[in-house]
Parts: C-alpha cells; structure tokens; sequence
C-alpha cells in the first residue's frame, strides 16, 4: 500500500506558517525575478488568477481584489520542505521524496490501522511544521496520486482518501481527465483516446497486453498500476545527480563582458558548492546565456559552448576558468543579456577522477580549502567567502522586493513576538 | 591519491594518547537545545511582557511545536491574527492568555474565537555581554 503525501498550496501554506495575516486570504507568490506567477492560495484561484501569469500583466487585478503578494523565499521553502521530510521519515523509512512538497511513502501491512495511522501523519505534519497536506492511499503508486487528489479537492474527507473497494477507484478516477493520470501527458492522452481509450477509467479496463503492443512498456505498466497491480517501488536510494545546473535572469540587463564573468562565476561556484557536497566531479560543462524574448525591440542573441575539462574537478576555480573560456568564445558585444547559466555534466565520483595527458585531478590541499570555504559559507551565510571573480557588488542579481524573511535559517531574520512599544 | 590511505594513531606526535579510548564529543548545544528538529523554530522576543519571569526584549527562544499545551506552559500564540508570547493557563475547563508583567491583563480563550497555539517554549536564551570585542 501506498500513501502520497502532498502538501496543499506549499509556498502560500510556507508564508501563512510566519504571516499569519496572510491565513484565509488571497495570496500568490512570484517566481524568481518577480517574473511570473507561481503559487496561489486557494483565495487567490477564486478570484481568477491563474498559475503562470506573468506579474506586471496581472498587477491590476492583484490590486483590485485585494491580493497579497510574496517574491518567492526559496531558502524557506526548502528549509520547510526539509522539515515535513523529517517527519514523514520518523513514521517510516521507506519514504520517497519526489519533489519539493511531495513523497511517497509504504504503508503496507498495517490492516484496519491504516486510515488511522494516515490520519495522525496528517495531524502531525501539520501540528509540528504548520503545513497543512493531502494525503491518497491505494495499492499502486498511480492510484495513490487519483486518490490524492479526491482526498485535496473534497474537503469532506478531512485531508485523507484510501482507496479501498471497486467503487472508491470509479469515484476517484471518474472525476479525472485522462490527461490528469500520473505519467499522462496531453499528447499521450490524445493518442490514447484514439484507441477509443478516453478516460482514465476505460484505459483501466483495457488489455495491458494490447495497450502495450500498441504504445511501450511504459504505458503498459501504467494500465497495470490503474489496474491495482504495483509496477513501481519506492525508491529510497536517492539516484546520483545527472547534471548540476545553476541559472538566473539578471535584474537588470548585462551588456559587459566583465559583467557575465562576475555573474557565470558567481552560479558556477553555487552549482560547485552542490557538486562537492554531493561528492563529485565534473568532467566538463556548458555555458550559455541569451536576450530578453519578451523585448522584440532588443537586438536579440542566444548561445551556448560547452568545454571539457582536462580532468574532471570540483574546484571552483578550476570551473570558472574553463566557464569563462565558453563565454569568451561565444560573446558578443551590443547586445543587452537577460539570463546566463552553466549546466555542470559528465559527473562522476571524486574518487573515480583520473588525470590525462592535459590535465591532473583536483589537489587533495584544494579539495580541503574548498571544503574549508564551503564551511565558512554554510556557518557565516552565502557568499561569506568567495571567489574574487564573482563580483562584490553584484548590481545585475535578481529582483526579489516583496520577499518574507529567512525565519528558519538566519538568526538576523527569525520571527520576532512581542510588544515592542514597551520596553519594561 | 588512489592508492594511499592513512591511519589515525594520535597526536601531533605520532604517539596514541591515553586519552584515545576515553575520547567524547564536545558538548553539543543542539542536543542540549533542540529535542525535535522538525517542529524546533526560533523567535527572539520584543517585549517585556513575561519579564516576570525572567524572559526579556533580546532574548531568543527555542519554540517546540510538538509538545502539547499544558497548565503553566509559556507558549508562543496567535490572537485575532497576531503572535503573542504567554503563559497558557487551563483550570476546570476555561482556558486563558496569561502575561507575566503588571501592565498586561489576560486574554480568556473562547468557543470561536481566532485563537492558535504555534508553539511551547522550550528554552530561552540570554545574552549577558552587552559588546563584543
């Protein structure tokens, strides 16, 4: 059996935790940059803002119907999401994370305990971090997610909703489109349903064998798991990481060389910093950077040049040299920039680095000043100590005027109680 | 390097130290502080109103938003949509805010009311040295 866990509207519910004026009222949260739209309460929802909508176009109507605005406060969100993690983990280990505000957990073989035992999750995920969630149960991972949303969308079932009989399944995937089933996009959807498989309870009752022969093994497994049959696990072995990438748009446009220097250095020394805390290397990397598309009136460029390390390294400095020779290559001058980044590949494990005829693998004596650094930065904040090429003054990092505070990680901006008219 | 590793013996000298099999951590203060990481926040306090008992304007509080609210605890709450810091008091059924400072009454917690229990205080903590260095 499994459960999955979903926390309800997370960056808005990660706000009201510390704002409590916020509670019961239309609230959204802007993306990186104030750019878009990219959390609503369910106040907001109801008075018509949608999810995706760029700030500037939807400012009038923020203001007409009295909604809050929030810049987005990643590093509380993933602070809180840290949290309810924690606890989930303390009802069971076999817990799968599966994004910022989602996991799946095994809650087999607990009998008629079992919507008792979700129960309390629920009530102590929300007692103990302030984060209200939803929670679906259901023998397969799939239903799990169909029955989620019925336990979100109808507040009658009190946050929770296992699917038990025939008829809870029919309820559950009744009230969903084809294209809401998890592992269903829209143009599978539509292929499907010109099989005459059009919603999620008539891909239910096909032949897994036929859907098979005619789509892939994944969508057959897919059939299997709306059928009640579990195909996927929880995985509880985190898969090392792909590819690190670290990107922003600028808040202001960069037309200086010298400029994307500093700021290609400063997101490759932050996807570093993840690449050693994760115990790996990168063999090479791929810079890029482009103009803003949203200004048809600014001469517009993008591009792009990966380079290949001479050994694979972690050293910050190491990475900003080879960052900076892909800039340099593609630059070019006139053009106003709205966004760069670097997406570190070819990772590999420290202790598989090998050095080549063009190059040696990282120093052990540099490998402990960064680790050293990274010490330094964790304890005394982002950015206590840095490379000189990143840049001290840093005009071009992005906007983020209606941000909360870090109540959760810096001791200058926790929640703070009292009368402060009095002093004694 | 691949190839080399190292073995701990001891000191700076070389030589294993009596001390070696009696070896502890230092004292840690998040053991001392934090006994539920998850539903453990901080709020540092504004005003004077538990100054009775010994909580000032400064001080920095460990929240435990796991423990239950008990008789006598001091809680962190929140009243018509604002944190109030007091102690709660429960007697024969009535529920109430209680200050500990002459100039703040108590708030009695009723059936309806927009009242919210976001934490107990578990610790607080003061800072006795008015500048450093």
């Amino acid at each position: 059996m499994y459960a999955l866990v979903d926390c309800n509207n997370f960056f808005a519910s990660c706000e009201r935790v510390f704002q409590p004026q916020l509670r019961g009222k239309p609230l959204v949260v802007l993306s990186n940059n104030d750019g878009c739209i990219i959390a609503r309460s369910n106040e907001a929802k109801a008075v018509g803002i949608a999810m995706g909508e760029p700030y500037h176009l939807a400012k009038p109507r923020l203001k007409k119907f009295g909604v809050h605005v929030r810049s987005s406060n990643f590093v509380l969100y993933g602070d809180m999401s840290d949290r309810v993690m924690s606890v989930l983990a303390q009802f069971t280990p076999k817990r799968e994370i599966y994004s910022i505000d989602e996991a799946f957990l095994d809650v087999a073989g607990l009998g008629d305990r079992l919507e008792a035992h979700v129960r309390d999750i629920r009530a102590k995920v929300l007692q103990w971090t302030g984060m209200p969630v939803s929670i679906g149960v259901a023998n397969t991972k799939t239903l799990a997610k169909a029955a989620n949303r019925m336990a979100k969308k109808e507040p009658k079932h009190g946050g929770v909703f296992t699917l038990r009989s025939e008829a809870d399944v029919e309820a559950a995937l009744g009230a969903m489109e084809l294209q809401d089933v998890w592992g269903i996009g829209k143009s599978l959807a539509e292929s499907l349903a010109r099989y005459g498989w059009a919603t999620p309870l008539a891909l239910r009752q096909a032949d897994a064998k036929v859907v098979r022969s005619k789509f892939n093994v994944i969508v057959e497994r897919l059939v299997l798991e709306l059928q009640g049959t579990p195909c996927l696990s929880i995985s509880d072995v985190g898969l090392a990481k792909q590819t690190i990438i670290s990107s922003r748009a600028f808040g202001r446009p960069i037309t200086q060389i010298e400029e994307m220097y500093e700021a290609i250095s400063t997101y490759v020394g932050r996807a570093a910093e993840k690449l050693r805390r994760d115990g790996q290397a990168a063999g090479a990397l791929t810079v890029y950077f482009h103009t803003n598309r949203h200004r048809p009136q600014d001469k517009q460029y993008q591009a792009s040049r990966t380079v290949t390390l001479p050994a694979a390294s972690a050293e910050t400095a190491r990475l900003v040299m080879a960052a900076k020779e892909g800039i340099r290559g593609i630059w070019k001058d006139d053009f106003r920039y709205k966004k760069c980044g670097v997406v570190l590949f070819n990772l590999m494990p420290l202790e598989q680095v090998q050095g080549s005829l063009f190059g040696t693998p990282d120093d052990d004596q540099t490998i402990h000043l960064m680790q050293a650094v990274d010490g330094l930065n964790q304890r005394y904040g982002r950015d206590t100590v840095l490379l000189a090429a990143e840049g001290i003054r840093k005009d071009w990092r992005m906007k983020a005027g209606l941000v909360s505070k870090h109540y959760t990680t810096e001791w200058n901006e926790v929640l703070e109680v009292g009368d402060e008219r009095r002093r004694a | 390097m691949a190839g080399s590793f190292r073995i701990d013996v001891g000191g700076a000298s070389g030589f294993p130290s009596p001390a070696d099999d009696y070896k502890q951590g230092p004292l840690d203060f998040n053991g001392l502080l934090v006994s539920n990481p998850p539903a453990t926040f901080v709020v540092r306090v504004k005003g004077p109103e538990m100054q009775r008992v010994g909580i000032f304007a400064g001080d920095v509080l460990v929240v435990d938003r796991s423990l239950p609210a008990v008789d006598k605890a001091i809680v962190v709450a929140i009243v018509d949509g604002e944190f109030m810091l007091r102690r709660y008091r429960v007697r024969e059924g009535k529920v109430w805010l209680a200050a500990e400072h002459p100039h703040y009454g108590d708030i009695a917690v009723r059936e309806g009311m927009d009242f919210e229990l976001w934490g107990v205080v578990r610790h607080s903590i003061r800072k006795h040295v008015v500048m450093e260095g």
